[in-house]
């Protein structure tokens, strides 16, 4: 399959759901406090341009530094309860449960603790985006086989550089499949965190618009919300190209492969 | 004792009274009982076995990977408790890591061991000319073929110039061409190389081709029944094979491994 054709099948679906989407809002005739048309949604995306560029930025910021925090947090965390089968047994029950109930509950209370400015929002977008990382840190860790831990010793390697040439780059890819889904978890609690208490964001600025009916702000604040995931998703996905570009993963696209 | 000489007996592999015992989840398997063979320096010994006697457990008993639960093994005459540096190994896989290119592959031994890799490069260009690597030195494993992988394996076990070699099953997963072509280069490195070698396999014939004694286990627990030497001039070319000493030697290794309670 060629280079064009990556692009073509997305740009047509989109352009068909766009058309549909039109079509149907001229045929039911719906009013824009409902469902707006396509086209009043660009209006306004252009005519408030500034005003989503503002929130959109702080939603960004957080959801950023929430991911970031999660995988400081998160990689070095999975390494220790890899390393140590003591904090395995004591931890990992503990991350479970914390697992187990809707972050979305303790929003109000770390809103409560933390005020209403940016701290409370990477603290959720920590909370909802950590876990996949510290699974895929364990999984990436525990994958690397006897054979290369084998052949490791038998060069004398300290233990220091066996983990940073051997047993790291081994347990990578599946840290980047962590991190892949840490980074759309971590825009859900950035918006998370601005519902439930904020003065900006564009979770905010979606509450705001919900209040005063004003539909077509709200449908083109879903699309800045869509764009950030999407650039996040795909800046992620880059940095895996780039960090592993022998990675049976990134080698299944290469023309010429059949399945 | 000259330095010469040191350096010789430095080179020499016994093992005396070794057994292994695993505590593995269906109970306790005794994988080795009673193990005693000594390889002198610059000696190529081949072991032979039927499957899960122990032979890949004897090798990582000797490369100091796993302590065995009774006796010992000693490299110049020192016992082993830890790997020794004098001693380079090609596992029965290649394991090479995928995101190094061939030459990096081979420069981890050197990396690993604190050595520069750079002020070797001249060192690694040799080994890849010696195995017929040339011109793939920067191609990843996945570009390779087995075949191929496996040699660079080899001269990743060559590259810090080690007095011993190990080999567990090297040829073990490639086919019967590739495989006999292999043995040819083996020995012709080893003509020049001069390591002592422990090479395991599972074929009589490949055994009895490189080695000057072949070791033939029991099944497990395993012990060594017999020692068989190969009394044949090198370099052996495959005519060796029409060869009367070849083709005894083989009928004798046949003759243990039967009596041993093991057909092939
Ligand atoms: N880590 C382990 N834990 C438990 N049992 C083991 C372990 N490693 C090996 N064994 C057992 O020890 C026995 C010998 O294993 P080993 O791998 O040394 O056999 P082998 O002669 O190399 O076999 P093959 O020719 O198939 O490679 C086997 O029966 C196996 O079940
Ligand atoms: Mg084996």
């Amino acid at each position: 399959m060629g280079r064009a054709a990556d692009w073509t099948y997305p740009l047509a679906a989109v352009a068909l759901a766009l058309l549909a989407w039109h079509g149907a809002v001229a045929a039911l005739a719906l009013p824009p406090y409902l469902v707006p048309a396509p086209a009043l949604v660009a209006e306004r995306l252009a005519s408030d341009a500034q005003l989503l560029l503002r929130h959109g930025a702080v939603t960004t910021f957080e959801a950023v530094g929430g991911f970031l925090l999660s995988v400081v947090v998160g990689v070095p965390l999975g390494m220790a309860l890899v390393w140590s089968r003591v904090l395995e047994k004591s931890l990992m029950p503990l991350l479970v449960v914390s697992q187990s109930f809707p972050k979305v509950a303790v929003a109000p209370l770390i809103i409560i603790w933390f005020g209403l400015g940016v701290a409370p929002k990477l603290l959720i977008g920590f909370l909802v985006a950590f876990f996949p990382v510290v699974i895929g840190t364990i999984a990436g860790m525990r994958s690397v086989e006897t054979d290369v831990l084998d052949l490791a010793r038998s060069m004398q390697a300290t233990p220091l550089k066996a983990f940073l040439k051997i047993r790291l780059p081994f347990a990578l890819p599946q840290i980047f499949s962590g991190m892949k889904v840490a980074v759309a978890f971590s825009t859900v609690g950035a918006v998370v965190g601005e519902w439930v208490g904020a003065e900006s964001g564009l979770g905010y600025l979606l509450l705001w618009a919900n209040a005063n009916l004003d539909t077509p702000l709200l449908f083109a604040i879903l699309v800045c919300l869509m764009a950030i995931g999407l650039v996040l998703y795909y800046g992620v996905a880059l940095a895996e190209r780039l960090a592993l570009p022998w990675h049976v993963s990134m080698r299944a696209a290469e023309p010429g492969s059949t399945l | 004792m000259t330095s010469a000489a040191a350096q010789d007996a430095a080179a020499s592999i016994a093992l005396r009274g070794v057994g292994h015992r695993f505590a593995g989840s269906a109970g306790a398997v005794e994988a080795l009982r009673g193990i005693d063979l000594a390889v002198a320096p610059h000696e190529f010994v081949a072991v032979v076995g039927p499957s899960g006697c122990g032979k890949s457990t004897l090798m990582r008993i000797v490369a100091g990977l796993v302590r065995p639960s009774a006796g010992e093994a000693a490299i110049g005459g020192a016992p082993v408790d830890c790997p020794h540096p004098d001693v380079g190994i090609v596992f029965q896989r290649p394991v090479l890591l995928p995101w190094r290119s061939v030459a990096g592959n081979i420069a981890m031994q050197l990396e690993m061991r604190g050595i520069d890799a750079r002020s070797e490069a001249g060192r690694i260009s040799a080994l890849v000319k010696l195995v017929g690597l040339e011109g793939f030195e920067r191609a990843l494993p996945h570009e390779l073929s087995g075949g191929m992988q496996q040699r660079a394996a080899l001269c990743r076990a060559l590259v810090h110039d080690p007095a011993i070699l190990l080999m567990d099953e090297p040829f073990g997963a490639l086919d019967a061409m590739t495989r006999e072509q292999m043995s040819l280069e083996l020995q012709r490195i080893w003509l020049e190389r001069r390591k002592t070698v422990l090479f395991i396999t599972h074929s009589i014939s490949e055994a009895v081709f490189l080695a000057d004694r072949v070791a033939v286990m029991t099944p497990r627990p395993g012990r060594i029944a017999a020692v068989v030497p190969v009394a044949l001039p090198r370099p052996r070319g495959f005519a060796v094979i029409e060869d009367r000493a070849f083709t005894a030697a083989v009928r004798a290794v046949r003759g243990h491994l039967d009596a041993a309670g093991m057909v092939e």
